[in-house]
């Protein structure tokens, strides 16, 4: 184990044979990583030799190092197959899912940074709170669906018609598009601007054939969805593969233009209804 | 979680293009930049140029519908005449309007020009002030669907001066210049039909299909439109490269130096 300063200095080096680790057998070899230690207030990146085998993936190296060398790494997971979203971190600087980033997709040819998500406040190590998501999320206008179509209280609906808040359900709650999103990251609007996932939570809901409400106004004033600038970052990283951009934001962005940016579209509408 | 503040050590320095990020991020906003530098800076000339827009039966792309009285008379529409300037000035604001609001266009060049973000999870300048579309002048990228209603006829003129692209001395033909404007009809088309402002006004803007008046053609809409939508980044490009080569090839044939060789 070396200790590398926060701007990649490496301060010392050891091989895990010096340390009295077992020498690699054969399909095994050693691979350094640059993992996150210490808080918000203090903390320096540390790096670690360990020795991989093939099909490995970056949590099984988080793990055993975990194991291995230090018993203290604080690293949150769950299922170990890319469904909890506990697992989401910064690998070689890219918001992923270490359980589903395999080692033979990390370049070998220099430690692979392990770093917590950068939008939200960190716990310790690669823990971080995203507390402030599940509030955003008890704030979306509920999901109001129509009366029922029958009497025994069901609906009747057809398949291609749920397609589109069926592709926004896929979402795991892994908080990577929020930790993406330069909105957030970069420019704080944790006051003003709900963040891609929820976007998707409201598309779930203003797509969904029985849904009655309206979020219009909610998606524009407290949404904030003007801040988005659709430059697609959420898209590229969500691990459910949810066009986040072209799915969800883009068509309840236009959505809001239906209501307050579009004069003729209303006067239509409007002369339509009489 | 409005103090929340990012864990600054992990990344020590918050400076524009700062990154973790090891692969060659600034490659695909570098190609961008240069891609729609080059494409711009030749529309605009060729747009100003005023010349050599026309090879019969070929109208440049950007001279259609050609509105003013100096257009030859072939291709001559309203025929106005208190308009001194390129003819291609007269509809140049709507095509610009078009691309420029598009949602695709917006993302190349916010990330391309403006870097913000210059790539996913690279620093970019952290002003507190940042609007993003919530304000002017980004506010007015609502106004996209205008721009496609502007759209929508200059297509159906594209389509109209491919059909005639196919006629030589009143009888059909197919000249090299044919398959150039088609190809380019359709690639206009290809961009036009995935629009998200289209995608949502045929049908997108419906939850409940089946409590809706047509139901069928709304959803048959909103797929058709859905399947170019999935590629509008494909479309934007080939169709933004291939207008600016149409119109290359028809002002070389104006001008004599390439000479158009017939295929039927
Ligand atoms: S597309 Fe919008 S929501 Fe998604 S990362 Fe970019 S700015 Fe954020
Ligand atoms: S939308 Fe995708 S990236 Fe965002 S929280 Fe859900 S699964 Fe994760
Ligand atoms: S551990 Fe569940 S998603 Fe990685
Ligand atoms: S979104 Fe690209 S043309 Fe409308």
């Amino acid at each position: 184990m070396s200790t590398v300063d926060a701007t990649g200095g490496v301060a010392a080096k050891s091989s895990p044979a010096a340390e009295g680790h077992p020498v690699a057998t054969p399909g095994q070899r050693e691979r350094s990583f640059r993992i996150w230690r210490g808080t918000a207030e203090k903390g320096e990146f540390v790096e670690y030799t360990t020795e991989v085998s093939e099909g490995m993936v970056v949590l099984d190296a988080v793990h055993q190092i975990q194991a291995e060398q230090a018993g203290d790494l604080a690293v949150r997971w769950n299922c170990k197959a890319g469904k909890c979203g506990s697992c989401s971190a910064e690998i070689n600087g890219k918001p992923r899912l270490m359980c589903m980033t395999r080692l033979s997709e990390v370049p070998d040819d220099q430690p692979a940074t392990i770093a917590p998500m950068r939008a939200f406040p960190l716990v310790r190590d690669l823990v971080t709170d995203v507390s402030w998501n599940y509030e955003v999320n008890r704030r979306i206008p509920a999901f109001q669906p129509r009366k029922p179509d029958f009497e025994d209280g069901t609906w009747r609906m057809h398949q291609f018609e749920v397609d589109r808040p069926q592709e926004m359900r896929k979402c795991i709650e892994c908080f990577l598009c929020q930790d993406v999103c330069h909105v957030l990251r970069s420019h704080g609007k944790y006051d003003g601007f709900i963040g891609p996932a929820f976007l998707v939570r409201a598309a779930a809901y203003e797509l969904h054939p029985l849904d009655t409400a309206d979020r219009a106004t909610y998606l524009k004033d407290e949404g904030g969805i003007g801040y988005c600038n659709i430059t697609k970052c959420c898209t590229e990283v969500c691990p459910e593969d949810i066009t986040i951009t072209d799915n969800a934001i883009i068509p309840l962005k236009e959505r809001v233009v239906d209501r307050y940016y579009d004069p003729i579209g209303k006067l239509v509408q409007l002369i339509k209804r009489k | 979680m409005a103090s929340s503040s990012p864990p600054l050590e992990v990344l020590p320095s918050t400076r524009l293009g700062a990154t973790q990020r090891i692969d060659h991020w600034w490659l695909a906003p570098f190609a961008v930049a240069v891609g729609l530098a080059l494409c711009g800076g030749y529309a605009t000339w060729a747009i100003f140029q005023g010349q050599n827009y026309f090879a019969e039966p070929y109208l440049s792309p950007f001279y259609s519908p050609c509105l003013s009285a100096e257009c030859p008379a072939e291709v001559r529409l309203l025929g106005i005449t208190w308009w001194p300037f390129s003819p291609a000035i007269l509809i140049m604001g709507a095509i610009l309007g078009f691309r420029g609001t598009c949602y695709y266009y917006r993302k190349a060049y916010y990330r391309a020009y403006f870097m913000d973000p210059p790539a996913c999870a690279v620093e970019e300048h952290r002003g507190s002030r940042y609007r993003g579309e919530t304000a002017f002048p980004w506010i007015l990228q609502n106004l996209h669907r205008y721009f496609l209603y502007l759209s929508i006829p200059i297509l159906a003129f594209l389509w109209y001066d491919t059909l005639l692209a196919f006629r030589f001395d009143g009888g059909f033909g197919i000249g090299v210049g044919s398959v150039v404007l088609l190809t380019n009809v359709v690639l206009l088309s290809g961009y036009l039909f995935g629009c998200h402002s289209l995608r949502h006004l045929v049908g997108g803007r419906t939850d409940c299909y089946s409590c809706s008046r047509f139901p069928e053609a709304r959803h048959g809409a909103w797929r058709i439109s859905s399947i170019f939508n999935r590629h509008h980044m494909f479309w934007a490009w080939t169709s933004l490269v291939f207008v600016c080569l149409t119109d290359l090839y028809v002002r070389l044939v104006a001008m004599g130096v390439l000479s158009d060789p017939r295929l039927i």
